[in-house]
């Protein structure tokens, strides 16, 4: 790849990863508050963003430890919690043709939500390099680190982020994705049916069960949906590749 | 002490096993089925709908409608356009209903 294409990934990867930074600053920052405040020390909050880097189940983990749950209850709670990854992976692999062994092995660990929304954006509009992901990937990353701990140093401080609107931005961030994806087959009954049963499972059986079960009910629809002779996959992984 | 760090470090295990293990049993398989293939084209839509969902039903009328708003300008504008003006709509909204 020549400087000027790899500048310009690196410089698409961190311009598309900014929106999330200011979502994402937020969540962290208070994780590293509340761990402080459950008992963790720094070190251990550190290690836990460092190594786990998945906010949701990171909030769950601290709870958990908080109510000294068994400590196998609260590995299997994250494991739940984190399931919805397994599809990510799934989904995303096929788009990493230009990645090595070890770069692939090394991006799984740094998939959460928005790296894997942005990604398949990215690889559906002009395929998807390991400069990209990885610049997109360090973005997050470092900035979740930087304000988990200062979270934890200064959570007190921490006032209410209602009222600029930023402890939304992360559903409206996926709602923009979700749109940009309106042209892939079976766009709107899969957007339906994965909505309905999201929300049926989130008031009936509760969180975080409502995105695997409402997100495979989509996937079902998407399969049942699909013929062999419409080739428009073959032609996106083609343009992938 | 200890144990919350080898229990921090299992959780970083079990995490790291969902975010790589979908790609691994995948590519066991050699040519897979098409409807196997549409519904990975799938999963993007499928999940992020379904982690959104509750978020419009779960705030106030300000937030349901902010999600409407950037929606809506997402099929035109680009994403960054769409989360500003669905965050320009939620901050405005709730603003005016408090």
């Amino acid at each position: 790849m020549s400087e000027i294409s790899r500048f310009a990934e690196i410089s698409d990867g961190v311009k598309d990863a900014a929106p999330v930074l200011v979502a994402v600053a937020p969540f962290s920052a208070v994780f590293g508050a509340v761990a402080i405040e459950q008992g963790l020390s720094f070190q251990e909050m550190l290690l836990a963003c460092l190594t786990i880097y998945a906010v949701a189940s990171q909030y769950v983990m601290v709870e958990l430890l908080g109510q000294g749950v068994p400590a196998w209850s609260v590995v299997l709670s994250v494991f739940a919690i984190n399931f919805r990854h397994v599809l990510y992976s799934a989904a995303i692999g096929r788009s990493m043709g230009n990645f090595s062994g070890p770069q692939k092995a090394l991006a799984f660990f740094f998939l959460v939500d928005p790296q894997y929304a942005a990604s398949e954006a990215r690889a559906a509009r002009s395929g998807l390099r390991p400069t990209y992901y990885f610049a997109y990937a360090a973005t997050v990353y470092v900035t979740w680190i930087v304000t988990s701990s200062l979270g934890a140093l200064f959570g007190s401080l921490i006032e209410n982020v209602e009222r600029y609107g930023v402890d939304f931005i992360l559903p409206l961030y996926f709602t923009g994705l979700v749109v940009g994806f309106h042209k892939r087959p079976s766009f709107l009954p899969v957007l339906v049916v994965s909505g309905v049963v999201s929300l049926a499972v989130y008031f009936t059986i509760g969180t975080p069960w409502h995105i695997t079960l409402g997100g495979l009910a989509g996937l079902v629809v998407a399969a049942v949906l699909s013929r062999p002779e419409s080739d428009e996959l073959g032609q996106l992984e083609q343009k992938n590749a | 002490m200890h144990n919350t760090v080898a229990l921090i470090l299992a959780c970083a295990c079990v995490t790291y096993l969902t975010r790589i293990g979908g790609h691994v049993i995948l590519s066991r398989f050699g040519e897979i089925h098409h409807r196997a293939k549409a519904a990975l084209s799938a999963v993007p839509t499928a999940i992020l709908t379904a982690l959104v969902a509750p978020s419009i039903f779960t705030n106030g009328s300000a937030e349901a409608l902010a999600i409407l708003v950037a929606g809506l300008v997402a099929l035109r504008a680009s994403l960054m356009m769409s989360v500003a003006a669905g965050l320009a709509t939620v901050v405005v909204l709730r603003a005016l209903l408090a």
